[in-house]
């Protein structure tokens, strides 16, 4: 039994074969040619084209009926790639000028391609090689004459394993086949594959490192997609725990979809008002059908990544409008951009990159203050898309009271110069902060007079008031939001911002846990924001809950000088 | 020969289907014709070149076309490179 772990690319559990795909990286022999079969040899050549031709043309039929349009499209690319002067020209003329075999030939212009994506450094552009390896694994093959073991060929339901799995065969592959799920030695949350996966609902690990060579032919494995891990041969118990876990999802699954009509109340009928966290590519129909009480945060730094332009004011307001029109009664809070920290953009920004302390840097609103018609595209696009509307604007990593005073200069500033275009926009938009540094914290009772709500950002202010980075692996496992600290923080933010009669929401994954659900509505918050696949889970735990008992446990919970305290004052709850 | 500065205005910049897009038009022309991103240049007939250019959204290309049609092939790309590939 050996457990290993990957990076989770779509959520589930699957147990079954593993099923091998095995990867062609026989060497390649050069082999030197007589004069007299270099004409032959071309021909061959010419016919694994041709062959390969026909085998892509089946392939596009099949995932046209199957998958439609768009996808057939990338097989018309790969079309164009197998039809590209580097294949139909250059290697025939590779095998004449140097009398070698076409193999040697084909894998030479190959791999010289190939290299020329090592110095790609956006992912998304260096994984486009992959569509180049496909093809040309097809045409190696078709000049051995090896018949390719098709994914769909397959006779039982089994977990495909792979080095690394390309795009044509993720296109032959239904939720209706046999593929329970897939786990790869390659890939990342953004590749083809996991995408795929996603978009077809099966479980997928990625980013394994050499699972392909550990794995033999129809060994038994547990991908679970979740935590990322695969356990291969697991202990009959360990199968048994998956299968529960497996139906336990299954009737969570239904047991939630069945409370999407169902208002977000305690068990005593105290309306809590639960929100969602978005990103510009979520599925906004999802959103919709989630029946929630708003957008907590909408997040737009996306918006300026993998690109090296700046997202124009045009642009950005379809997207905001999008987003806004989804569900234009409900309160939408668009964060303007945090760019930076693990969200660093190539949008041309200098002195972004290599920081040393990128958490503590140069991002939020210290970045866009040094870049303020930055700022003022954004807030114009958003001022624009809110009109009549409940949008509000939130800053994020406002620190001292001077950035909030810049940062509404440069909203008025926005606003007069809609005024002038005569364009419409939200002229009462309100305002708000994120409160994620704890020297904002400390100072709110002075930004009150100048903002609209409170956001908490927990995720940022618990690392900053504890000086624990999350992502650093030495320490993460002292990133702990149950810290008392950290309680007697979310009082005080909560408290001040109440006195002045104005609003807190949370978002950050607190508000998604049991027991930080549980604690913030105990402390008072007005609103909660998770993330969207939490949204059902955390409203069945409101709706389980009592929000009496919640309020009457406020002073045992100001009063814990452990984090294992709160395990204890809600248990039961 | 001429040349033109070209923008790339779709959202995914040149992924495969553009380059087929670019390639098919290009392979059109009679007239040799490169597509250049600071200094790097490829044969706008290959796709696969087309692939390594690496252009996001929001990258200016220099085109070049030298041969007797080189006039309709510049503007033949201009035409789609300006419709963001249909995308």
């Amino acid at each position: 039994m050996i457990i290993k772990k990957g990076i989770g690319a779509n959520i589930g559990i699957a147990i079954g074969k593993a099923y091998l795909v095995k990867e062609d990286s026989v060497l390649i022999e050069k082999l030197d040619l007589p004069k007299d079969r270099i004409k032959p040899e071309i021909k061959r050549f010419k016919e694994a084209i041709a062959k390969t031709k026909e085998e892509l043309n089946v392939i596009r039929e099949q995932i046209l009926n199957s998958l439609g349009k768009n996808h057939a499209k990338l097989i018309d690319a790969h079309h164009m790639i197998l039809m590209d002067p580097l294949i139909t020209k250059e290697v025939p003329e590779h095998i004449a000028t140097f009398s070698v075999n076409a193999e040697f030939a084909l894998s030479e212009k190959i791999s010289a391609t190939i290299k020329k994506f090592e110095n790609i450094e956006d992912p998304f552009f260096a994984e486009r090689k992959n569509e180049i390896m496909d093809v040309a694994k097809r045409i190696m093959a078709n000049l051995s004459n090896e018949t390719k073991m098709e994914i769909k060929d397959l006779k039982e339901p089994s977990i495909i394993v792979a080095h690394n799995i390309y795009p044509s065969d993720t296109l032959q592959i239904r939720k209706s086949d046999k593929v329970m799920a897939f786990c790869m030695d390659m890939g990342s949350k953004s590749s083809h594959t996991a995408i795929f996966a996603q978009s077809i609902g099966i479980p997928a690990v990625v980013g394994l490192g050499d699972i392909s060579r550990i794995i033999k032919q129809g060994d038994m494995l547990i991908v679970n997609g979740e935590d990322g891990t695969v356990t291969i041969n697991p202990l009959p118990e360990m199968i048994e725990a998956a299968k529960a876990k497996m139906a336990e999802l299954k009737k969570k699954e239904s047991y939630l979809l069945k409370m999407k009509n169902l208002t977000t109340a305690t068990r005593d009928s105290r309306k809590i008002n639960l929100m969602v966290n978005l990103d510009p590519q979520d599925d906004l129909s999802e959103f919709k059908k989630n029946n929630t009480d708003g957008v907590g945060l909408f997040r737009t730094e996306f918006l300026y990544m993998n690109r090296n332009s700046i997202p124009n004011e045009q642009e950005q307001y379809e997207i905001y409008k999008k987003v806004l029109s989804c569900e234009p009664k409900l309160p939408v809070t668009i964060r303007t951009a945090d760019i930076g920290a693990d969200k660093a953009s190539n949008i041309g920004i200098k002195g972004i990159k290599n920081e040393e302390n990128p958490f503590m840097g140069f991002r939020g609103i210290r970045l866009f203050l040094k870049y303020p018609d930055l700022m003022k595209t954004q807030i114009k696009a958003i001022l624009r898309a809110a009109y009549e509307t409940q949008a509000q604007i939130m800053l994020p990593m406002v620190t001292s009271i001077g950035e909030l005073i810049t940062s509404k200069k440069i909203i008025s500033e926005a606003k007069n110069e809609l005024l002038s275009q005569g364009l419409e926009f939200k002229s009462d938009i309100p305002v708000g902060i994120m409160v994620e540094v704890p020297a904002a914290a400390l100072m709110l009772d002075q930004f009150l007079n100048e903002i609209d709500f409170v956001s908490i950002g927990t995720n940022d202010l618990v690392q900053y008031l504890l000086a624990v980075d999350r992502v650093n692996q030495y320490v993460s496992e002292l990133y702990d939001p149950y810290h008392p600290s950290v309680i007697r923080v979310l009082n005080l933010i909560i408290q001040t911002a109440h006195k002045k009669g104005k609003k807190v929401s949370v978002c950050g994954e607190m508000a998604s846990d049991t027991y930080g659900c549980a604690a913030l509505i105990t402390l008072g918050a007005d609103s909660l924001s998770v993330p969207l696949k939490m949204h059902l889970k955390v409203k069945e735990f409101i709706r389980n809950s009592s929000y009496e008992k919640l309020i009457s446990l406020r002073q045992r919970l100001l009063n814990i000088s452990d984090s294992q305290e709160i395990t204890e004052i809600f248990k039961g709850i | 020969m001429i040349k033109k500065d070209l923008k790339v205005i779709n959202k995914q910049g040149i992924h495969a289907r553009p380059a087929g897009l670019i390639s098919r038009t290009a392979s059109q022309f009679e007239s040799e014709i490169k597509l250049i991103k600071e200094g790097y240049e490829v044969n706008a007939k290959s796709i696969m070149g087309l692939l390594t250019l690496a252009a996001a959204c929001g990258s200016v290309i220099t085109a070049t076309a030298c041969g007797k049609d080189e006039k309709d092939a510049i503007e033949a790309l201009e035409k789609i490179f300006a419709a963001g590939f249909d995308e």
